[in-house]
């Protein structure tokens, strides 16, 4: 009897599982990099600390994350009150309480819509900015450069820039409160007749300090996580061009996945 | 381009022999990238006023080892001693002082591209100790680009410039600090003939001008004969020959010799 064919087999057995994809490489990476991400922002609060202190750096720095972000934060702000008033509008219709339509929406802005939509933008627009300019900055060599010229990098680039976007953040938020307040009030016209007085003395009856004060206190707290993780991931980027962009990428995805964490923070 | 340096002698065209007390030691050196033995037991010494050449192929180790020296890599093993300092003991910021004695010319130049050259110049100045008035640095500046032929480029952003130019615009970066001891990463890479041959008379111009030691890795040839007192072979991150120009070039190892044909 002629031996039947053996059932064909793989002779190097189930395709391993990469490295990178297996659990315990995950979590091995995430408490690695868990662990320098802290190690990072001891070393920003002992920097910070001790001269020298770089004001020139600081100054320029604030004008280009705040500046630079002000018309994108404006516009957004503008939008997302109008929309809010235009979208809210049909449901306090149905319930007769058209009246509290610019309340409402003001709250809405003033206490969590406008800080976390200006630091998502903020993070989009001068986390990848950090980011990259650092990345590239790693990969040619600047960052080396500073370092034998006897300068520290860490004080000039990293402190400077979280500085900045710990002060700037705020102060879009204000920005893009009032742009917002303004789109409320265009929104709120679009299909009535609200004079502006009236808009103005019913946003200011429902908002109280207590609903300014802790959104602006986090907004410190959020534009120092944007500042803090952009340039951890711009300062330890990996060589080459695709450092760059991995870099730029992670430093928009943490930063925005760490504001929309922070939204608990107890302030709010 | 012609070199402005401003002293009356015209400096020689290739490197006189000066040996003198040490100022880089590199004693048993190791330096790995996880399985990737980079440097492997190397050892070398760089007298003062002394130009050394670091001869090897693509990824001998050439890079890492002047890294290493400044304290840019950390050492596996091994001590570096440079100016009587022991480089890997030394605290953050007197590593920083010690770094502002040595200037480091970077293979890319490593220019700050969001600064125009007066900026690029003016950055290590104004973060040394003591305070300098805007006339004092204007006048630092302009003399360091007039050393290497840039003045007419002061207000204009590095990549405005050609690769020779941004070359001479580091050097005159790190000159500006009057280092002690010079480190060049491939200082002729990517250059044309010409410029090659010019920025190899801008080292011999800086040795003689500023006596500085050097330490210059290159695997260009024309680059090594004009610049060298002294060439050290590396292979495979040891040392394998050390000679002058010519006693390597009739070596007995063909591939030591093979560099030089």
């Amino acid at each position: 009897m002629e031996a039947s064919p053996a059932p064909a087999t793989d002779s190097t057995g189930p395709t391993p599982v990469p490295a990178a994809l297996r659990p315990d490489s995950w979590f091995k990476s995430f408490f690695l990099e868990t662990a320098s991400l802290a190690r990072f922002t001891g070393r920003f609060f002992k920097e910070a600390l001790l001269p020298p202190y770089e004001f020139e750096e600081l100054l320029k720095q604030a004008f280009l994350i705040g500046y630079k972000s002000l018309p994108l934060v404006a516009i957004t702000g503008f939008i997302i009150g109008l929309v809010l008033t235009i979208q809210s509008r049909p449901t306090l219709v149905r319930f007769g309480a058209i009246s509290w339509l610019p309340a409402m929406v003001a709250v809405s802005l003033v206490r969590e819509i406008g800080p976390v939509v200006t630091a998502i933008i903020f993070a989009g627009k001068a986390g990848s900015g950090i980011g990259a300019e650092l990345a590239s900055m790693n990969v040619s060599e600047q960052i080396d450069a500073m370092q034998v010229s006897g300068t520290n990098p860490f004080n000039f680039l990293v402190v400077s820039r979280v500085l900045a976007a710990t002060v700037m953040l705020p102060v879009l938020v204000v920005f893009a409160d009032a742009l917002g307040l303004f789109g409320t009030f265009v929104g709120v016209n679009l299909q009535g007749d609200v004079s502006a007085r009236l808009f103005v003395t019913q946003v200011f009856e429902s908002l109280e300090f207590k609903d300014l004060l802790p959104a602006l206190a986090k907004t410190f707290v959020f534009g120092w996580a944007v500042g803090v993780i952009s340039c951890y991931k711009g300062f330890h980027s990996n060589s080459g061009t695709e450092g760059v962009g991995k870099a730029t990428n992670s430093a928009v995805v943490f930063s925005i996945f760490m504001v929309l964490s922070l939204i608990w923070w107890p302030c709010s | 381009m012609t070199s402005t340096l401003p002293e009356k002698v015209d400096p020689p065209d290739t490197a006189a022999a000066v040996p003198g007390e040490l100022v880089v030691v590199m004693a048993h050196v190791k330096k790995s990238f996880e399985t990737n033995h980079v440097l492997q037991d190397l050892s070398l010494e760089l007298h003062k006023g002394e130009n050394l050449v670091v001869l090897g192929r693509s990824g001998s180790g050439k890079s890492v080892l002047i890294k290493c020296l400044v304290g840019l890599e950390e050492l596996d093993e091994g001590q570096v001693n440079i100016l009587g300092q022991d480089v890997a003991s030394l605290p953050n910021a007197e590593l920083l002082l010690l770094r502002r004695r040595i200037g480091f010319l970077f293979q890319s130049s490593a220019l700050y591209d969001s600064m125009t050259v007066r900026e690029n110049l003016e950055f290590p100045l104004r973060r040394q100790p003591g305070k300098r008035t805007a006339a004092e640095l204007e006048a630092l500046v302009r003399e360091a680009l007039q050393n290497v032929g840039l003045e007419e480029a002061m207000e204009r952003l590095p990549s405005e410039l050609s690769g020779g130019m941004r070359k001479r615009l580091g050097l005159a970066r790190t000159l500006i600090l009057k280092p002690e001891i010079m480190l060049y990463d491939e200082p002729t890479t990517g250059l044309d003939a010409i410029t090659s041959k010019e920025i190899s008379k801008l080292i011999l111009d800086v040795q003689w001008i500023y006596h500085t030691s050097s330490i210059i890795i290159t695997h260009d040839i024309d680059c090594a004969r004009r610049t060298a007192n002294r060439i050290i072979v590396l292979q495979d991150g040891r040392c394998t020959a050390q000679g002058s120009f010519e006693e390597l070039a009739s070596a007995a190892d063909p591939w030591t010799r093979s560099f030089f044909e």
